[in-house]
């Protein structure tokens, strides 16, 4: 299959790799988010253990 | 039975539990959605009518799909949290919501990128995307109320209200929307409606829906161990899972 | 024994509303005015000429009619939980459901009431013929009746809640699109000369839902709100 060919997606290139595109940047942003709200509840959990520590 | 639900319910069973299964729906969630998208813009045959604008059809319909799913997820876990008591069911009601009006939105996007070809407009007050916009409005609704409590037992419990409110109308709102739109319909040319589609262009729809269902899996599994977390902060057990 | 009860306590709180209300009449009158002020906008930002307004004047009454019932909803249940009231009322061991059904009557009588009698003169000046009166009336009776027990719940809900009025407006108003679709479609098919008769039974239906689960949804906000 022509290269070409597939990327033009038959004269609908444009709306059809928008739709792909704009749903993977939803995709990984979620992806990304869940990560770092997690590693931030983590972070912050461990300096409040530590603070705890250190006071007593 | 209720032995294992208090047990999974406990907060440090809970967590430990959900880091170890996240990895089984994040790697095959990962293989399906490659696999689906390449199935769907490459083996997949074109669309007799609509061309290559179709293959939109393979992110817009699990999006769509996605978000009302989410939605019933959310709301059976806040009646859940709400009748039961049970603290974790409301956290993964909290997790759900963005995730579901994340899927909204790509639902409604996508739709209105693919009724441009088809239609020749950005947006058709067509049955499907009103009732996505409107679902939307109730996603951020539910948001709205439960940000603005400080509260988090009683954001949990008057968002879990709104939740089961909202469920029960979801469907009243579908269908009021679509009677609706078929009474205008004479105004638009719905090429869009799907005339039975092909078995070879089903098969990636389906690999694609189960691969959004499994990435979704994988959010929650990530959100809600932070939502453990953020409401377990001054708990024993967080030094032992570090 | 005790349903005689639970209704003596309902009227009660019914003819306790509305006597607060007489005498604070000039509260009760702003969502009327402010119903007649939407609807003058809607021929200035449009068109005077009545044949055109016809075509919208279905949408325009029941959109205006929608916004102006929620604006006064917000207070429902504000003073009755800040003086303590709606405290005694959880504790008292009435059903809460028909306290607050009673609340939002009362609410409806103020509100929704005057809406729908007004209706009528406003439609005429929109272009609304006479033959479509019964079924403006009758849409809007059942429709603000349903608005005020779904209000009812929003209103509950955000009763603690800063800044809660456009709040309330974005939780309720997703919830009341169905009555709007077939309030309006009633009456735009009665001015097409069609019969109302299927949009209007939808109408009855919801009304029929909302009455019989809203005041579940409604005490159990109230709870959340009153016991934490």
């Amino acid at each position: 299959m022509d290269l070409r060919e597939f990327l033009n997606m038959g004269g609908y290139a444009g709306f059809v790799w928008t739709s792909y595109g704009l749903t993977t940047v939803v995709l990984v942003a979620n992806w990304l988010s869940a990560r770092r709200v997690e590693a931030e509840q983590l972070e912050s959990a461990q300096r409040r253990l530590s603070d705890k520590e250190n006071r007593t | 039975m209720w032995l294992w639900i208090h047990k999974f319910g406990s907060p440090p069973h809970a967590y430990r539990l959900l880091g170890k299964l996240a990895p089984w729906f994040g790697w095959p969630a990962l293989g399906l959605i490659l696999l689906a998208t390449w199935w769907g813009l490459v083996k997949a045959p074109a669309d007799y009518q609509q061309g290559d604008a179709f293959r939109i059809l393979y992110v817009h319909a699990p999006s769509a799909w996605m978000s009302m799913f989410t939605y019933v997820v959310m709301a059976v876990a806040a009646g859940i949290g709400l009748i039961w008591r049970i603290k974790l069911a409301h956290a993964a009601a909290a997790a759900a919501a963005p995730i579901g009006a994340a899927f909204t939105f790509l639902a409604l996007v996508t739709g209105s990128i693919w009724g441009k070809p088809m239609w020749g407009t950005w947006w058709v007050w067509d049955a499907r995307l009103t009732s996505e916009l409107l679902l939307l409005f109730l996603y951020l609704g539910y948001m709205a109320l439960r940000a603005s409590f400080d509260d988090p037992q009683r954001a949990d419990r008057a968002s879990a209200v709104l939740a089961i409110v909202g469920v029960i109308n979801v469907p009243i709102i579908h269908y009021s929307v679509v009677w609706w739109s078929t009474l205008h319909q004479a105004a638009s040319v719905t090429k869009l409606d799907k005339p039975s589609i092909a078995l070879p262009m089903l098969i990636p729809l389906f690999i694609m829906i189960a691969g959004f269902q499994l990435y979704f899996g994988w959010l929650i599994c990530r959100r809600l161990r932070a939502e453990i977390l953020r409401r377990e902060r001054n708990a024993s057990w967080l030094k032992e899972a570090n | 024994m005790r349903r005689a009860a639970v209704s003596a306590a309902a009227r009660l709180v019914f003819t306790r509303d509305l006597t607060l209300a007489w005498r604070r009449w000039d509260e009760v009158a702003q969502p009327l005015i402010f119903y007649v002020v939407v609807t003058t906008l809607f021929p200035l930002a449009t068109t005077p000429d009545l044949t055109e307004l016809r075509k919208i004047a279905g949408g325009v009454l029941w959109v205006a009619a929608l916004l102006s019932s929620l604006l006064a909803l917000e207070s429902l249940f504000r003073s009755d939980v800040e003086d303590g009231t709606m405290e005694q009322w959880v504790l008292s061991g009435q059903p809460l459901g028909w306290l607050l059904l009673a609340k939002v009557a009362c609410h409806w009588v103020l509100t929704g009431l005057p809406l729908v009698v007004i209706s009528p003169i406003i439609g005429t000046a929109l272009g609304l013929p006479f033959d479509a009166w019964g079924t403006l009336i009758v849409s809007l009776l059942l429709g603000t009746a349903t608005l005020s027990v779904l209000g009812g719940i929003g209103a509950a809900l955000t009763v603690g809640v800063r800044r809660g009025s456009v709040l309330l407006s974005l939780l309720v108003l997703p919830l009341a699109m169905p009555l709007l679709i077939f309030g309006s479609r009633a009456v735009t098919m009665a001015m097409d000369g069609d019969s109302p008769a299927g949009p209007l039974q939808l109408l009855a239906a919801i009304f029929f839902l909302v009455l019989s689960l809203g005041p579940l949804a409604m005490s159990a906000a109230i709870r959340i709100s009153v016991e934490s």
